[in-house]
């Protein structure tokens, strides 16, 4: 049986881990390749690597990190920010990178998720959507959440499935760094929505909240970054309590 | 023992080369025809689309030395759907090793099943040395959206909208559509059995 998956973000600058509360103030957690091997044997189902400064600073992520990355794990990783062109995807699965995660690139020139897909084959491509609530309606956010744009949610949802994208990573800016929950609504409505699976992130706070995610979610995947690099919910711990809660997951 | 990971331009193929550093193996990532006629081991690795895949296997030969190979095999994700005869990504003709189809996942209801599948999955119906020491909860982690039929070649299966071919097994061709480089110590196992055939 397919099982839902764990997936513990860490958020680089500058080769060294952070997680912004909001995305705004940023707080240092670590070396990322001692960070991913030891969530690796804690039993995480995948991590994703986002250069948090690479779109702002039009900077592309370091190949190297992802080479040692790769060394250093045995499960999956992504690989996401300042993506923008076919070549740059190229360079990172060479590197070692399993999927690469393209966000703001994709608004601007949707095509990109086409070509991509084409070159690499689906499954190695996510693309990142940070959603915003304004007035009742859901807005993709670019650039880190800072810049609005006219894009509806769902509808661009919709499009990156025709356009052959292999994943959706959903962030909600409104729940990002509050600890209160996923955005349980929007993520049910777009996961049903879609034919390809959709990872949760932004607004895990504690074991229950996973659970909500994956159920009235109905998300595939649930990514979170603060609370599993300040060990305030061991990766164990958490796997245990949803295959109680009868999720199946990875033990 | 000398280990021959085929190189070709699609995706991902550094990862295997890692993994087998991981377990103190001599490899190396090659695409020339003599290197890889004198290897003990073949892995043949892959993630990526299939028709792009076959035309640069072409470009190089490799579409014909592959299925004559001797020693032991090990196709992985691509790697196996591309031993079949065909597939259905890209209406592409195959490297023929295993009489078998490649078909697409049709998800019945896009609530439970999407595609691609991607995640951790069980394997089911094991039957080989090369699983040696695993069982029916040994989980491995999938990404892709083609799969291998069932056949009388497959070695444990894996259920997900249908049951597929998780492995397969034909003289000394060997297949995986999981990756074995990717899922912890259960991929380390297989890939530690599959040197020590």
């Amino acid at each position: 049986m397919l099982t839902k998956r764990i997936i513990p973000c860490l958020d680089i600058k500058d080769g060294r881990t952070v997680k912004g509360v909001n995305f705004v103030q940023l707080r240092d957690a670590g070396d990322p390749v001692e960070l991913a091997k030891i969530y690796s044997d804690e039993g995480a189902d995948e991590l994703v690597f986002l250069d948090i400064t690479a779109t702002v600073d039009k900077r592309k992520t370091l190949a190297e990190l992802v080479t040692k990355v790769a060394k250093a794990i045995n499960i999956p990783f992504t690989v996401g920010g300042g993506i923008s062109t076919v070549e740059d995807v190229k360079v990172l699965l060479n590197a070692g990178a399993d999927k690469i995660s393209i966000n703001s690139a994709a608004v601007k020139n949707p095509q990109i998720i086409d070509e991509m897909a084409a070159e690499f084959g689906s499954q190695c491509i996510v693309v990142a959507i940070d959603t915003r609530n304004v007035d009742g309606i859901d807005f993709v956010h670019t650039h880190g959440g800072r810049k609005p744009t006219l894009l509806n949610t769902q509808k661009w949802a919709k499009e990156i499935n025709e356009r052959g994208g292999g994943e959706i990573l959903l962030t909600s800016m409104d729940h990002d760094g509050t600890k209160s929950g996923f955005a349980n609504e929007i993520t049910a409505e777009i996961s049903s929505m879609l034919s390809i699976p959709v990872i949760a992130s932004g607004g895990a706070g504690n074991i229950s909240h996973f659970k909500d995610v994956f159920t009235f979610g109905k998300a595939d995947a649930a990514l979170a970054a603060s609370i599993f690099h300040f060990k305030e919910i061991p990766i164990p711990n958490l796997k245990k309590y949803l295959q109680i809660e009868g999720i199946s997951t990875r033990i | 023992m000398q280990v021959a990971i085929i190189k070709y331009n699609a995706g991902n193929v550094q990862s295997v080369l890692y993994a087998l550093e991981r377990l103190g193996a001599e490899a190396v990532l090659t695409d020339d025809l003599e290197a890889i006629s004198k290897a003990d081991k073949v892995i043949f690795p892959g993630q990526g689309e299939a028709s792009s895949a076959m035309r640069y296997l072409k470009e190089k030969k490799l579409d014909k030395l592959i299925p004559q190979l001797k020693q032991d095999f090990f196709g992985v994700c691509l790697g196996q759907q591309l031993l079949c005869a065909h597939s259905e990504e890209g209406n592409t003709e195959c490297l023929g090793v295993f009489p078998v189809e490649v078909k697409k996942f049709k998800p019945e209801n896009s609530a439970d099943f999407k595609v691609p599948h991607i995640g951790w999955n069980n394997l089911e119906n094991l039957k080989s040395p090369l699983l040696e020491g695993l069982d029916d909860t040994a989980f491995v982690y999938y990404v892709h959206s083609y799969y291998c039929e069932l056949s009388e070649f497959s070695i444990a299966s894996t259920d997900y909208i249908l049951p597929f071919s998780a492995l397969m097994h034909k003289a000394n061709f060997y297949a995986m559509q999981a990756h074995p480089e990717k899922s912890g110590l259960v991929g380390e196992k297989i890939l530690r059995n599959f040197l020590e055939l």
